[in-house]
């Protein structure tokens, strides 16, 4: 899968959790899923299963706490998918 | 506490709500997969003067209450007690979100059954899938409810 194919479709799961549109409209792999999407981090682990499911991956959750950029999530789901 | 499998009886302990705001009288089943609670709406309880006056109808938002307190804050307690090395007692229960809906009326006096499955239960975070029914069989209320221990 290509990286742009992974970002869209990370992007794409973030959605309904963002409150700042500008961000969304905005969006690069530095975007930060807290600060700059404002995502509820209670939300964070809705959204791991979600990737999880989408991509067929089981993400730990040490990896987890290593994601605070769009792009992270990028790479891990990328390294996962191997 | 930490790695036990706690009875309903200890779990009804540790619930931290407490009168006027315990919305749970006791446990009946529990496991890792689901919990069944019961409750009976008291009668006397302060918000029927105002919800509403002369036609006293339990909130919604206290049944939202009641889901909660058995789907999330008991079932969350056991899970964390059997699955974690966390002392429960130095974690509360914060409400994350809701989707609930309604579809019936509680009075005052009623007796209700609260049967919640677990969806998820995740790096703390619990949802579960809970229905209230009325003695009758009445489902009052479904949906999911979901909440995240921290160390208070």
């Amino acid at each position: 899968m290509e990286k742009s194919e992974i970002f869209e479709k990370v992007v794409k799961i973030l959605t309904p959790y963002v409150k700042s549109q500008e961000a969304l409209e905005g969006v690069s792999p530095e975007t930060h899923i807290l600060d700059d999407l404002k995502v509820n981090s209670a939300r964070l682990v809705d959204v791991v299963l979600e990737f999880e499911d989408a991509f067929d991956i089981e993400i730990d959750d040490d990896d987890v706490d290593k994601v605070e950029t769009v792009g992270n999530a990028v790479e891990l789901i990328e390294a996962k998918i191997g | 506490m930490s790695g036990v499998i706690l009875t309903p009886k200890q779990v009804l302990d540790l619930i931290p709500q407490q009168d006027p705001f315990r919305f749970v009288d006791d446990i009946v089943e529990l496991d890792e997969d689901h919990i069944v609670g019961v409750y009976r709406f008291r009668p006397e309880a302060d918000f029927y003067r105002g919800h509403f006056p002369g036609n006293p109808v339990t909130p919604g938002v206290i049944l939202i209450e009641s889901l909660a307190q058995v789907g999330i804050v008991a079932l969350g307690l056991y899970l964390l007690a059997r699955e974690s090395k966390d002392d429960v007692t130095k974690i509360m229960t914060l409400f994350t979100d809701t989707d609930v809906e309604f579809s019936g009326i509680v009075n005052p006096g009623d007796r209700v059954t609260i049967t919640a499955e677990k969806v998820f239960f995740r790096r703390r975070k619990l949802r579960s899938r809970a229905e209230m029914k009325l003695d009758d069989g009445t489902v009052v209320c479904s949906g999911t409810v979901s909440g995240m221990g921290i160390f208070k």
